[in-house]
């Protein structure tokens, strides 16, 4: 879990979700649907971008997770989040965590997107506030520098 | 305009470190001791009365805490404008996904279970499902002949005016349902105390709502119930008054189960069982010049309401106001009418009627357009509003604005002539034919006429220990920029620091009234009020000795700092006072319907594939009159926000309708739009100012959804030239307009439009 190993007691067919939010009580990855259609709850298992509330927890044995509060502690990927807000990238926030998730993915894959790649890469994440160009914008600053 | 420090420039989001890094704390992410979960058993009929209710054996029923409406200590209504709205259904259903039962378990997986075994045996009624059913009144479902509410708005001689006409142009237009589809759902936490009594936390709009509503039901005294607003991801109206059905909700089941219970729904319910945007029927007859001016015209707005009144009679308000547009009128009658359906209560979205009458008007316009032969932009140019000139609510236009020079800006911006040109020339040659529309259109800041003297707002500032000073308002922050922009104020206006403002979260018993947080009125009624109790409170200090008539920001400061540890605090509060000159006449229904009106003109380029029957949206231009721009990237972020949604109005969110109850409640099959549907937006502001509103703002949140309806189906006909008269415009509608027209007989099913 974000660098650390960490053990919990679950049910096997118990969602990822549920674990890291209830077991794990790292609440930053949130539920929009239930459906794997929001993005909301996105995190990385094993470097692969995965919506958490379709993922049985026992998928997720001895893999390596990151959530949005393993994102903050990696230093070099704050240019994201300070470029979200400056540009806007966020307004009521609760999709920004899995939008975070699927950017530092988006990066991690491809280091210079074009806007149509980011468009792409970003269109498995839904945001009802900002209409996306704002979060375009913020991804493609953090990766023109 | 003259340049701010901080009002006008792109502070930090106040709240935004924590939405980033995940330590925002939205109401499902919060734990109580000793905690439960609350569910909801909801109608499976739109129309009937409950016959039997069985509790299935095969849950352990003793765990649970059942709730219906007996339980309710006081009255069993949802307060709100006709207390018509039952807080559990009591022996009668008239909505599918009507509440009828609450339950209560430690366990959340429990409790799905045992809400499906609950079986309960209805004698159906006749339910009715649509506008046209309601009228024709063939079963009553509401007061004594299903409207809630009408409105007349008669202007000028009407009767003389057919006579005259050269052209005599009808349009009949529909808009379906909307969902708001907050990604973050309807949740609370309830707890009671025989001392401190009922307390909410959750997701919402308007704390005080919620405050009245639960007074209501409960008969407990203002001071015996308490709600605080939480982070709330995203509302648009969702969350303007479905909350306080919730909040009762995990408060009654709080106060039988004597433990904290957490309620927050699960997608599909929230789509299903909450409220929508109005769908709505508008006819339009007007009378034309041959010169292409509007001599007078009649319009009928309809919206259905669903089950109970709820905001109907303020949907239809507005919606009637905006029906004529940004044009002059020299006379009209609106006849406008809200009535009941068995559909679960359609309520407040963003533009609130406004988004229904102007998609109406604009796609009229160009109807008018063709038939006189004039381009979409002349036959606007010919009837535009213009400063003395009277809205069909009789109210003299006083601002500068200058609708023309929008419209250039805007046809310039989007490359309008060339396009239009080349498009006309290319789509003779391909399946992917290219379209450009535009909407001009206006939208009300603040609450209609006499509404805000009504709500009769109040806000307070207040001095901190650490020098700084905290705004007290229960304006609610959820996206759109609350917190920053009434700090930018506050510290722009006493000439301190942004940082050196806080905001109190907005906790009943904590801050003053400041109305809803609805209406696009925040920034500019409420940030006037906050200016004011920020320049009460400065002139308090001075008044105290501590402070000169003219200080700098660490004088302020030092002042704050001594008054309260001298006299312990220092607040402030302004109330709002009705500018002068605005008169509006609630019976005639006539007047000064808003102090100030946003302006704009939107442009959308389209592309209609008539291999797949998809509409995309390419390119699209927004240029709007703001008043003033308080701070450019919140106001932009509205308007793209806006857009979007409006794209989705337009093209993708459709509501599938059977038996009164909605069939696509999932994201998976309901389409709202994705990064990959939203094509690159020019946005443009002019600012005229508002001597009513802070520093010269007018409202921003609603307008931009105004527009683009309108605008892609104007796109949409120019692209194929076929006139759709209906939102949503799904490839299915359009496949069935052209083979229609290729084959006549099949003219008759393309007619039914989709609601």
């Amino acid at each position: 879990m974000n660098g650390e190993p960490r053990s919990v007691h679950a049910y096997p067919m118990q969602r990822l979700l549920d674990v890291l939010r209830q077991e794990l009580e790292l609440t930053g990855t949130k539920e929009g649907c239930g459906e794997g259609e929001c993005g909301a709850c996105a995190v990385l298992v094993d470097g692969a971008l995965v919506v958490s509330c379709l993922i049985p927890v026992a998928q997720a044995k001895g893999a390596n997770i990151v959530t949005i509060e393993g994102v903050t502690a990696d230093a070099g990927l704050r240019a994201l989040q300070e470029a979200f807000l400056k540009c806007g990238g966020t307004q009521c926030g609760i999709c920004t965590p899995g939008m975070i998730l699927a950017s530092v993915h988006l990066l991690s894959k491809n280091p210079r997107p074009t806007t149509d790649e980011i468009r792409e890469g970003l269109s498995g994440n839904l945001c009802r506030c900002t209409g996306y160009l704002q979060i375009l914008e913020a991804v493609a600053q953090v990766a023109r520098a | 305009m003259e340049s701010g420090r901080i009002v006008g420039t792109a502070t930090p989001r106040k709240e935004g470190r924590d939405k980033v890094t995940g330590h925002a704390r939205y109401i499902d992410d919060l734990t109580f001791p000793n905690m439960v979960y609350g569910a909801t058993v909801r109608s499976g009929i739109p129309r009937g009365r409950i016959r039997q209710i069985t509790f299935g054996p095969e849950v352990a029923w003793n765990e649970f805490v059942v709730v219906s409406a007996k339980d309710i200590p006081g009255n069993n209504y949802i307060a709100l404008i006709d207390n018509d709205q039952p807080c559990l259904a009591n022996g009668i259903v008239n909505h599918a996904e009507e509440p009828i039962l609450l339950l209560a378990h430690p366990d959340r997986y429990a409790l799905s279970q045992a809400v499906a075994s609950v079986s309960i045996e209805y004698e159906p009624l006749t339910p009715i499902l649509t506008i046209e059913e309601s009228e024709r009144r063939t079963e009553i479902i509401w007061g004594s002949d299903n409207v809630f509410k009408t409105f007349l708005i008669e202007k000028g001689d009407l009767d003389g005016v057919w006579g005259r006409a050269d052209h005599i142009i009808e349009g009949e237009y529909f808009t379906g349902a909307q969902e708001q589809l907050y990604i973050e759902t309807q949740g609370v936490i309830a707890a009671f105390d025989a001392e401190q009594g009922v307390t909410i936390w959750g997701s919402m709009q308007c704390p005080f709502y919620v405050h009245k509503a639960l007074m209501v039901l409960f008969e407990l005294p203002e001071d015996r119930i308490r709600v605080v607003q939480t982070e709330t991801g995203g509302a648009f109206g969702g969350k303007e008054e479905y909350p306080s059905i919730i909040a009762a909700h995990a408060a009654l089941l709080a106060t039988k189960s004597g433990r904290p219970v957490k309620m927050v729904y699960d997608r599909a319910e929230d789509m299903a069982a909450t409220t929508k945007r109005h769908p709505s029927r508008t006819r339009h007859r007007t009378a034309v010049s041959k010169e292409g001016k509007i001599l007078g015209g009649e319009i009928e707005f309809v919206i259905d309401g669903g089950a109970y009144a709820t905001l109907s009679p303020v949907v239809l308000s507005r919606g009637t106001i905006h029906a004529g547009g940004p044009y002059y009128w020299p006379s009209v009658r609106i006849r406008a009418k809200a009535v009941a359906t068995n559909a679960p209560p359609h309520g407040a979205f963003r533009g609130f009627g406004a988004p229904q009458s102007l998609f109406a008007m604009e796609r009229h316009m160009d109807r008018i357009a063709r038939a006189l032969k004039l381009s979409p932009a002349e036959i606007r140019r010919r009837n535009f509003l213009k400063p003395g000139q009277t809205t069909t609510t009789n109210q003299t236009i006083r601002e500068p604005i200058n609708l023309e020079k929008l419209l250039d800006r805007a046809l310039e911006l989007s490359d309008y002539q060339a396009k239009k040109q080349r498009f006309a020339k290319e789509n003779k040659h391909s399946r992917r034919r290219k379209g450009i529309g535009m909407a001009a259109f206006l939208h009300g800041a603040g609450f209609t006429g006499s509404g805000e003297r009504y709500l009769n707002s109040v806000v307070g500032v207040e001095a901190q220990c650490d020098g700084g000073v905290r705004v007290l308002v229960s304006s609610t922050e959820f996206g759109q920029g609350t917190n920053t922009v009434l700090s930018q104020i506050a510290a722009e206006t006493l000439g301190l620091s942004y940082e050196d403002v806080t905001i109190a979260q907005p906790d009943t018993t904590e801050v003053p009234n400041s109305g809803p947080t609805v209406a696009s009125r925040t920034a500019m009624i409420v940030g006037k009020l906050v200016a004011s109790a920020a320049l009460g409170l400065r002139q308090s200090l001075v008044a105290a000795g501590m402070l000169g008539e003219v200080s700098t920001a660490e004088e302020f400061r030092k002042a704050c700092r001594n008054y309260v540890a001298q006299n312990g605090g220092l607040r402030c509060l302004a109330r709002y006072e009705q500018p002068a000159g605005i008169h509006w006449d609630d019976e005639k229904y006539c007047g000064e319907a808003y102090s100030a009106f946003g302006w704009a003109v939107y442009i959308a380029e389209v592309t209609a594939d008539l291999t797949t029957y998809g509409v995309s949206v390419d390119d699209f231009v927004a240029v709007q009159e703001v008043g003033r721009v308080l701070h450019p990237v919140l106001a932009r972020g509205q308007v793209l926000g806006g857009v979007a949604q409006g794209i989705g109005f337009a093209l993708y969110e459709k509501v599938e309708w059977r038996d009164g109850r909605m069939q696509n409640s999932q994201m998976t099959n309901y389409a709202a739009p994705t990064s990959s549907d939203m094509p690159p937006v020019r946005v443009h502001f002019e600012e005229l100012g508002n001597e009513h509103g802070a520093f010269g703002a007018k409202g921003i949140g609603e307008l931009p959804i105004d527009g683009p309806a309108p605008a892609i189906v104007n796109a949409v006909e120019d692209a194929l030239g076929t006139s759709f008269n209906f939102v949503p415009l799904l490839p299915e509608g359009i496949f069935e307009a052209i083979a229609a027209s290729a084959d006549p007989a099949r003219e008759e099913h393309s007619q039914s439009r989709v609601l």
